[in-house]
């Protein structure tokens, strides 16, 4: 349809494209919806007739058997225990697949020799290696270790592998003019450009590890908390399987709240970018 | 100016599989010379600058260029994780005194404030800037430019050359700069190549006398450049239709 000259034509004021920036608070609203939506249906649940008797705690009643726990079976020693070997498999999975990474990301021959072999690596499910491990390393710590290491290395190799090989080859070439080689591109250039993606895979990571640490931990041990998640289930004690899984879900939060610090404390330069 | 060679090609050539960008191309730049390349797309232009920066090995031919050679490119190419003053001095050495270096040197390209900035937050002109600043600070004894103001607008790219031509004759530079804009080659050369079919096709000295102004009164050699590059005189005063 075509308009006549004479007619005036209708004018608006465009709608704003650009996101709107939020206030703190309200950020802060949005955040907390889902858990409390959750924690109200969980009490609900628990007080309602549908589930029988003593197999739900409501969220009370589990902040309460930590109470006891954290008092009876010395909840602070199994937790210490547990991040302990969390983190020490985490660091020894995490380094390895940075540096693993690292060679394959920058170079051909690193990723011709590791990419095929680490990717059927990933294809293990690791809790089918607990026993044999068991069998090769004992009941220690060694081989609850192992399984984290094991579980924690992949999402660390392929991300940091994947950000190394995604710099910007013009902002490389532009610092190899410059007389910039080697380490000094390596540390000025290359690893802060990759290192968005280099943080998601330890925080994928990190999760894993936790996962992995259930399953290690569920196996002959005489302490952490898999252990005394083994030994509610055996006596049928709910309440503090509920409990325990509660304390799985807070290392799950911590270790995303982590990420969330060192991505404010690293990606700085992210932060307020504005479209071009 | 001593009359010292600084840059020698001698009979370089260079293909792209069956396409032959440079052909036997020998050319000689004097020591603090400011020569400008011009030519149509795809005339070997940019292969030519990067072959003297290192940046692609030639099929046939010599280069010489001095040690300490420095890009500009059309692209400010920064480190966008890095701070404005740690992206100036990221080919240098060492830490001590690297951010005093910086400070000076990013004052002289009228950036002082900016120097703790994020890149992402500079504007094309100011990022050009910085990266006009980081091949300075390395006092190049060569310095490569590849239509360094080519993406930017009319207004910042004037300002850029009064910019350039101050730095220039402050740090005495050898400079090649790969151009499509004439009347930035009149501004800023002493000489100008034109390039055509991989070969230099024609070499005209501008001889106007420094400080130059940017309304460039050299009508008759702007006009000479243009009818290389295709522009004919009648298209230039309006009397031609365009073929």
């Amino acid at each position: 349809m075509s308009t006549p000259n004479n007619t005036a034509v209708v004018l608006e004021s465009p709608q704003v494209l650009e996101v709107q920036r939020r206030r703190r608070s309200w950020s802060w609203v949005t955040k907390a919806t889902l858990p409390v939506i959750i924690l109200v249906g969980w009490a609900a649940l628990a007080k309602s007739s549908l589930v029988p008797p003593l197999t739900m705690p409501t969220p009370w009643g589990t902040v309460l058997e930590l109470r006891v726990m954290w008092e009876k079976q010395d909840l602070a020693m199994n937790i210490g225990v547990s991040l302990t070997r969390a983190l020490v498999g985490l660091i020894i999975g995490a380094a390895f697949g940075f540096v693993i990474g690292l060679f394959a990301g920058l170079s051909k021959i690193g990723e011709e020799l590791f990419d095929a072999t680490l990717q059927a690596f990933r294809a293990i499910p690791f809790i089918a290696l607990i026993p044999l491990f068991i069998l090769w390393f004992g009941i220690g710590e060694t081989p609850k270790i192992l399984v984290v290491a094991l579980a924690s290395y992949f999402p660390m190799y392929i991300n940091t592998a994947g950000g190394v090989r995604n710099v910007d080859r013009k902002v490389v070439e532009a610092a190899k003019t410059f007389g910039v080689k080697r380490f000094a591109l390596l540390r000025k250039v290359v690893l802060p450009l990759a290192l968005p993606q280099i943080l998601t895979g330890l925080s994928l990571s990190m999760v894993i590890s936790i996962l992995a640490l259930v399953a290690g931990e569920q196996i002959s041990s005489q302490n952490g908390i898999g252990y005394l998640l083994t030994q509610s289930q055996a006596y049928q004690r709910n309440y503090e399987v509920f409990a325990c899984v509660v304390i799985y879900a807070l290392m799950g939060l911590a270790a995303a709240a982590i990420v969330k610090v060192l991505e404010r404390f690293f990606l700085k330069w992210r932060e307020g970018v504005a479209v071009r | 100016m001593t009359t010292t060679a600084n840059v020698i090609v001698n009979g370089l050539s260079k293909s792209f599989g069956e396409r032959r960008v440079l052909n036997d191309i020998s050319l000689e730049l004097r020591q603090g010379e400011f020569v400008a390349l011009v030519g149509a797309s795809g005339s070997g232009k940019t292969t030519l600058l990067r072959m003297l920066g290192g940046l692609s090995a030639p099929d046939q031919g010599e280069v010489l260029v001095p040690e300490r050679r420095t890009f500009v490119f059309q692209e400010p190419r920064l480190v966008q994780s890095s701070r404005v003053w740690r992206n100036v001095v990221l080919g240098l050495d060492g830490v001590v005194g690297n951010k005093d270096v910086a400070f000076d040197m990013l004052n002289e390209v009228g950036l002082a404030g900016h120097e703790n900035d994020w890149p992402s937050t500079l504007s094309g002109g100011e990022a050009q800037r910085v990266a006009i600043a980081r091949a300075l600070v390395r006092r190049p004894q060569l310095l490569l430019m590849d239509e360094p103001f080519g993406a930017l607008d009319a207004l910042t790219r004037m300002t850029m050359h009064a910019l350039v031509a101050r730095l220039c004759s402050v740090y005495q530079p050898t400079t090649l700069l790969v151009t499509h804009d004439v009347d930035e080659a009149l501004f800023l050369a002493d000489r100008v190549f034109v390039l055509r079919d991989g070969a230099i096709a024609h070499e005209v000295a501008i001889t106007t006398p420094r400080p130059r102004t940017l309304r460039s009164d050299a009508h008759e050699l702007r006009a000479e450049i243009l009818s290389y590059l295709g522009v004919t005189r009648e298209l230039l005063d309006g009397n031609a239709e365009p073929k």
